[in-house]
């Protein structure tokens, strides 16, 4: 009898202590990125790092512009959302809606198989066939472009983007597309006015996260992108190489000596990359609250 | 039923914890008895607990990591009771787990820094260097680029941005695609400092994580320009001959290197808290020994002796 009630505790307080721990590292990371990041402006200054156009670690003096590596990141992302986003929300409704059901079983895990490749191989699938292919065809001085990574990163995407939004999409009550339907509107009608109304927040919290993963995306976009540091027009930018901020710390982290000003700069990019993964994650978990709001008043 | 069912289940969870406590126990036997260990696969993958009693680390720049690698094996297979693990990861990264204490050896394949030997002094280490062989650096093109030779001051132009088209140094018009390795390369400092005499590489230049992705894309890019030990040298790219400031044009071959005509030759480093002691001392006088540096010669670098 007690016996048991001791189990129960004992499991429970396990499990407790599983989750306390999380939240603890997650502390413990962001006091250690934070400190390190900010070690960096006791002797350089802040403004020099927010709007600096120059990123040159290892010549005298140091120059860590955060510009040429940030806005590297955005273009990057920008590219694989163009390219990931309607791609994506095409095979998911493709699944959800119009696909029969041993279509959607074969086509549902295979798409799940995408993210189960190592980015690695994505890099090296890049380098090898997409950078020559992109450089024959637009004829460009070189392959290594934003948009090779745009586009290794925009098929990384597509697992995340796709299953959320056909979750979202198989979620939509039935009886709001029977509805259309008895209306006279046609299957198209129903999807374009109805469905993907309806659906609309759960696809863009995918879309979101989708983000979320391509902006912290180091390896493959290390590999095809080119690295190098210099601010990328628009849209002409995707065409050039760009560094993005993970890139600029996997390359970097290594030859670095601990405890010097590039150190703390990397620490501070790192610090950049996690603010802005968190604002990505905390829209894309309010746009889901506000959906589940929505189906809730649906049915 | 149920019942049976759930302790069924119990009984398999407990097989596996006992399976998997006596692999792990197993694995420790290893660990202690490395002695034991009769191939060279069995004592590499023992654990870094070993290495407190009979093994080393190597660690440091990917342009010896295959030299020592080569060396490694052939040390071991004559000594069956050492360990030595050798890591790659660029000079930089070699030369701070020297100083923290973590390897017993770092590989260079540049000079340490005063910065560095000034930090390795305050954490009472003391880097003494080691000259093992010597390397030359190629400057590659793709092979069906007409330009064959380049002087200094050409080659510094193509690297600090003032020359971005091929017609300017006799060949085709095509602009030119700079290629550099990342800064954790020991080979970027080298090149930096006697190519670009210290200035900065231009900004536009393509920065390359390893020299493979640099092969590969010379390989595909008609245009590129890159630099990369002569030991990673084929056939899918086209070594430039080059004019280090004597006026004639030298080309990146054995005799050269070894002869010093050649502008981009440097020495390979290892470096040692301390005079080497021990298995330190025992790898290291073998590395050097006549069989250690025909190994140099086999790996595609050249021997000091």
């Amino acid at each position: 009898m007690s016996n048991r009630k001791y189990q129960e505790k004992a499991i429970e307080s396990l499990l407790c202590l599983s989750g306390v721990t999380a939240v603890v590292i997650l502390f413990l990371i962001c006091i250690f990125l934070f400190r390190d990041g900010l070690a960096l402006f006791q002797n350089y200054s802040f403004i020099d790092f927010l709007i600096g156009t120059k990123w040159y670690p290892t010549s005298q003096p140091n120059q860590f512009g955060l510009l040429p590596l940030l806005f590297g990141s955005i273009i990057v992302t920008f590219g694989a959302i163009i390219f990931s986003v309607p791609l994506g929300i095409a095979v998911a409704i493709y699944i959800a809606e119009l696909a029969g059901e041993k279509e959607a079983d074969v086509l549902k895990p295979l798409v799940e198989i995408l993210a189960g490749i190592p980015s690695v191989v994505y890099g090296f699938f890049g380098l090898v066939v997409l950078v020559p292919l992109l450089q024959n065809i637009l004829d460009l001085p070189t392959g290594q472009t934003a948009l090779a990574g745009s586009i290794m990163l925009g098929i990384m995407a597509l697992p995340t983007i796709i299953s959320m939004s056909e979750d979202a999409i198989s979620s939509v009550p039935r009886s709001i597309k029977d509805g259309s339907l008895a209306l006279g509107s046609t299957e198209w009608q129903t999807i374009n006015k109805v469905i993907l109304p309806a659906a609309l927040s759960g696809i863009s919290a995918a879309v979101m996260l989708g983000i979320g993963r391509a902006i912290g995306e180091t390896m493959t976009v290390m590999m095809v992108t080119g690295n190098t540091a210099i601010i990328p027009g628009f849209p002409d930018g995707l065409f050039v190489p760009v560094r993005t901020m993970t890139a600029t710390i996997a390359l970097e982290m290594g030859e670095v000596p601990q405890g010097s000003e590039h150190f703390y700069a990397l620490f501070a990019i790192g610090s950049v990359l996690f603010i802005t993964t968190f604002i990505t994650n905390i829209v894309a978990e309010y746009i889901k609250k506000k959906y589940k709001f929505n189906m809730g008043a649906g049915q | 039923m149920f019942k049976i069912t759930k302790l069924n289940k119990m009984f398999i969870l407990i097989t596996v914890f006992l399976v998997v406590g006596v692999t792990f126990t197993g694995i420790g036997c290893v660990d202690k008895n490395t002695t034991d260990a009769s191939t060279t696969e069995e004592i590499s993958n023992a654990s870094q607990d070993a290495t407190v009693k009979q093994g080393i680390i190597v660690k440091g720049s990917d342009t010896v990591l295959p030299l020592s690698q080569a060396e490694a094996e052939e040390f071991m297979v004559k000594n069956q009771d050492s360990d030595i693990t050798v890591i790659g990861g660029g000079s930089g990264v070699g030369i701070a787990a020297l100083i923290d204490g973590e390897a017993e050896i770092a590989m260079a394949s540049r000079n340490m820094k005063d910065s560095e030997i000034e930090k390795a002094k305050n954490n009472s280490i003391n880097p003494v260097e080691t000259i093992i062989g010597w390397d030359g650096i190629a400057v590659v093109v793709n092979p069906e680029n007409p330009v064959t030779q380049l002087t200094f001051t050409q080659l510094k132009a193509i690297y600090d941005g003032n020359i971005s088209n091929w017609k300017d140094v006799g060949g085709e018009d095509i602009q030119i695609t700079v290629i550099s390795r990342d800064s954790s390369s020991g080979t970027y400092e080298y090149f930096k400092e006697e190519v670009l005499e210290g200035r900065e590489y231009r900004q536009d230049a393509l920065v390359q994580p390893a020299t493979g992705a640099i092969t590969q894309e010379v390989a595909q890019n008609k245009g590129a320009i890159g630099y990369i030990g002569y030991a990673y040298l084929d056939d899918s790219t086209k070594a430039l001959a080059l004019d280090g400031g004597e006026g004639t044009f030298v080309s990146a071959t054995e005799e050269k290197i070894l002869s010093g005509e050649y502008p981009l030759a440097r020495q390979l480093y290892y470096y040692t808290n301390g005079e080497p002691q021990g298995l330190t001392k025992e790898f290291m006088d073998y590395v050097m020994s006549e069989e250690g540096q025909a190994i140099v010669s086999d790996v595609g670098y050249f021997p000091v002796k």
